[in-house]
């Protein structure tokens, strides 16, 4: 049977997020819980979590999240990284042991950064630099796989359900601002961790509901752009359509929301002259990166949290919120497990982007 | 001379006991098929002169009449076979190039019946185009690659012109003197109509069809007829027609007995002389020529228009077309070797150029993987026969269609492939006035905006069933494609797998 990345494999799935406004450390185990409920909605075939703020010794070093096959593909990708890379810190990522989670490879952490005059010699911005190396090692050092590479953020996945992927991670030794959940429904059987929730590139990462219909040519669009679509999943050209529309652009979330769930034309032609002016240059300017087909996806990145559906909402996702923590799920019941008593529950509409930031931070993603 | 006689191809086959002899038939015929012979008194046939156009049969008013070809035939050859063998007669006799009119009719591959579309099941939902919108808006242009803020932080609008489509087809480019006063109208009123556009094709633009410029394309060809400042600022948008289909590589002749009063003052050339156009552009030897005459129309139009570089689809296709991307063209308009004709010399429109389809995904790989498919449009046309082969082109990589052939056959057009004798039957490509005015603009119009709109509904229904409600979703979409039938170096040229694959 063809691995994840050899063939397109779409899938059902369920998420769940949390987010403090303020700031404060929200334990790995409460996200664990709200997902737990959604058991159904998975399959046991992915589950998968991204936490933010969870790495406070190491604020700003990139922290490396790797999947080896083999101590083979471990040497080389060493190699590789202690060529671009300062290695401040490396060891494998505590796991516990359970009979729900087999088959697991070689994991791996790493905080580096950038060696200087290999940056400089790049004449690329840091950022750029680091998405580079990441894509580099995905696309060509065989049996390697980083998984995450953002800052003061990581990612923790594998093939099972996500409460025991939770556990297994022991997710509940870590705290953060924000957390985000996956659980996958795969149509098909493709055993390979790197295929689980979240996906992420740089700070960006991307748990999604959904089978986008526009896949293809989405795909096709980013790869002119350096991207390698490796794996084939509607998740993997989402984010990287976030970091080039975000990172490489220059667009703000909003914006980014504005052409992936574009408002329809009728919709457009209704709205006060700037804004639809603008909504029709962000709609013409970046056709190719409109996503159509069921999705609901929250997008995590330093210091924000962004919910979206598709523009027909053909994804469930309600948003409730509790003093300044901010939760979204693809069922209420996600979030009621726990927080009981919420301020206000709602459920956006298709295409409406709702964004949350940290209070100290303005602006989001700029 | 015995030598000289070609059995007719067609034969007439009139049914005298429905015929009441009202000589309809005779008059409807330009080729002077029928006539009615007072001592037989009945109606006779001269079936040699018969084009099989269909318009004595349509307007039979007894439905007396049919046309089918004859089975007199030459001893079976797979190799000589009627049709080579009466054509070196035919050669032999005058010395002359064959001439053919319209598309290629020999039977190659179709590859868009080999391509097959998807549809959602269970995973992903369809949609109902009638309960949920569906759009099919299209934009060509430049994309602008980066954008920019003011000092408010706005967004700056960057793009360049654009053209608007409110359904991805267009009208391609046909000559005022290959077709008609009210074929012209009829295209470009249905533009108008449709929120999409005509093309005027190396003619010129007829004075009374200035009004509908905002929905018109004006064309720079090699023989620059009916070129003029007010010409290229009456358009939306100006192409430059380095080739087409049905004939790459040589240029085009309309006979001086076309060019009557007012084409002669449409193409500004004198009444009743030739006018050709030669196979190159004189000023492009080379694509820094092109480049240049895209400049020098856009400074003509002050940077308002977009310029469309028609280009035949020949084997180097996708590297030309990415020297075309750079040339600062905003669109790519690639004709296949099935595209229809007025007039062209039969073994060129028979066996110069290749398949659209194949062009297509080549061109649009290319350009991909030069990073460069976002600085222009493309466009395919020849030919595009039904809305399955408009689905096919937009998920092979086509921004939008041009469409002639299907336009002519809406307005009336039996493919009888004889446009160059200038007598068609239907008012289409003609210039007599008595036969011009078979064609009612009002009616042709209304089958142009018929036609487009069943299209854009079914459309819209295949879109639907993908589970896509924006046609941006479906270009170059190719996993909503499977090949059947072909071979693996045609699926990778396609860029599509095969059927369960």
């Amino acid at each position: 049977m063809l691995k994840e990345g050899q063939v397109r494999i779409p899938s059902g799935c369920a998420i769940s997020g949390i987010f403090s406004r303020k700031g404060s450390a929200i334990s790995g185990e409460r996200i664990i819980r709200s997902i737990a409920v959604m058991h159904d909605r998975s399959n046991g075939l992915g589950g998968g979590f991204a936490g933010y703020g969870i790495y406070p010794d190491y604020p700003d070093f990139y922290a490396l999240h790797v999947f080896y096959d083999s101590q083979t593909a471990k040497q080389e990708c060493e190699r590789y990284l202690e060529r671009y890379f300062d290695i401040i810190n490396l060891s494998k990522i505590p796991t516990r042991k359970s009979a729900a989670i087999v088959d697991e490879p070689l994991i791996w952490r790493y905080f580096v950064a950038p060696l200087p005059h290999r940056l400089s010699d790049s004449q690329l911005d840091e950022r750029e630099f680091v998405a580079r190396r990441v894509i580099r090692v995905n696309s060509s050092i065989e049996g390697a796989y980083i998984f995450s590479s953002g800052k003061n953020m990581g990612v923790f996945k594998a093939v099972g359900y996500p409460e025991d992927v939770g556990a297994f991670y022991r997710l509940e030794d870590y705290a953060g601002y924000c957390w985000t959940a996956h659980g996958r429904y795969p149509t098909n059987t493709p055993g390979w961790w790197g295929g689980a929730h979240p996906f992420a590139l740089l700070d960006y990462s991307v748990v999604h509901n959904g089978e986008i219909s526009s896949y293809d040519a989405n795909r096709r669009a980013i790869e002119m752009h350096g991207y390698r679509c490796t794996l084939q999943t509607d998740t993997e050209v989402i984010t990287y359509i976030i970091d080039y529309l975000v990172r490489r652009q220059g667009l703000t979330m909003e914006e980014a929301a504005r052409v992936m769930a574009a408002p329809f034309w009728d919709t457009i032609a209704r709205m006060p002259q700037q804004e639809r002016e603008e909504a029709t240059y962000l709609r013409n300017a970046f056709a190719s990166f409109l996503i159509t087909g069921p999705f609901s996806i929250l997008v995590g990145f330093e210091g924000g949290l962004m919910a979206l559906n598709d523009r027909l909402k053909l994804r469930s996702m309600v948003v409730g919120e509790k003093g300044d923590l901010v939760y979204v799920a693809s069922e209420e019941a996600a979030i009621r497990v726990i927080e009981p008593e919420l301020d206000s529950i709602r459920a956006p509409k298709g295409g409406e982007a709702v964004l949350i930031t940290l209070d100290a931070q303005k602006g989001g993603a700029q | 001379m015995a030598v000289r006689f070609l059995y007719p191809e067609f034969e007439v086959v009139r049914n005298q006991d429905r015929c009441v002899a009202c000589r309809a038939c005779e008059r409807q015929c330009a080729n002077e098929v029928h006539r009615y012979d007072p001592e037989l008194g009945c109606m006779v046939a001269d079936e040699s002169k018969c084009v099989n156009c269909h318009r004595c049969v349509s307007l039979c008013p007894t439905r007396a009449l049919k046309i089918v070809k004859t089975d007199h035939a030459f001893r079976e050859n797979g190799n000589w076979t009627g049709k080579a063998i009466t054509e070196v007669y035919r050669q032999a006799e005058t010395g002359g190039v064959l001439l053919s009119s319209m598309g290629n009719p020999e039977p190659y591959p179709i590859y868009w019946d080999k391509l097959l579309i998807n549809a959602s099941q269970v995973t992903n939902p369809s949609i109902d185009p009638l309960r949920e919108p569906m759009e099919t808006r299209t934009f060509l242009g430049k994309k602008p690659g980066g954008i920019q803020r003011d000092a408010q932080g706005r967004l700056i609008n960057n793009q360049t012109p654009q053209l608007e489509l409110s359904v991805p087809v267009m009208f391609s480019a046909m000559s005022y003197g290959s077709i008609s006063y009210n074929a012209h109208a009829s295209l470009a009123r249905a533009a108008q109509a449709l929120g999409t556009y005509y093309n005027t094709g190396e003619g010129g633009l007829h004075e009374d069809f200035y009004q509908y410029g905002p929905n018109t394309i004006v064309q720079v060809a090699s023989g620059r007829f009916g070129v003029h400042k007010d010409f290229l600022e009456a358009g939306a948008a100006i192409e430059i027609k380095m080739g087409q289909g049905a004939k790459p590589g040589i240029g085009g002749h309309l006979p001086g007995q076309k060019v009557g009063p007012d084409i002669s003052r449409t193409r500004m050339i004198p009444e009743g002389s030739d006018a050709i156009s030669p196979a190159p552009h004189h000023d492009i030897y080379s694509i820094e020529d092109l480049r240049q005459l895209v400049f020098s129309l856009k400074e003509a139009t002050e940077y308002k228009k977009p310029v469309i570089v028609k280009i035949a689809a020949v084997h180097n296709v996708a590297a030309i077309a990415s020297g075309v991307a750079r040339s600062g063209a905003d669109i790519i308009a690639i004709d296949g070797y099935r595209g229809g004709t007025g007039a062209a010399p039969t073994r060129i429109r028979d066996s110069v150029g290749i398949p659209i389809e194949l062009a297509l995904a080549a061109v649009d790989q290319r350009l991909r993987d030069e990073g460069i498919r976002d600085q222009v449009s493309v466009v395919i046309g020849g030919s595009v026969r039904s809305s399955a082969d408009l689905v096919k082109a937009i998920a092979l990589g086509a921004d939008a269609v041009y469409i002639a052939t299907a336009a002519l056959l809406a307005l009336g057009c039996h493919l009888c492939r004889t446009c160059q004798t200038g007598r068609c039957n239907w008012g289409i490509a003609t210039q007599r006035p008595d036969l011009v005015r078979r064609l009612n603009p009002d009616l042709g119009c209304q089958r142009l905006v018929n036609l487009v709109t069943a299209w854009d509904h079914e459309l819209k229904e295949m879109m639907g069933g993908m589970g896509i409600n924006s046609i941006e979703a479906l270009r170059g979409n190719r996993l909503m494609l499977r090949g059947i039938g072909l071979n693996q170096k045609e699926l990778d040229i396609l860029g599509v797998k095969y059927a369960g694959e």
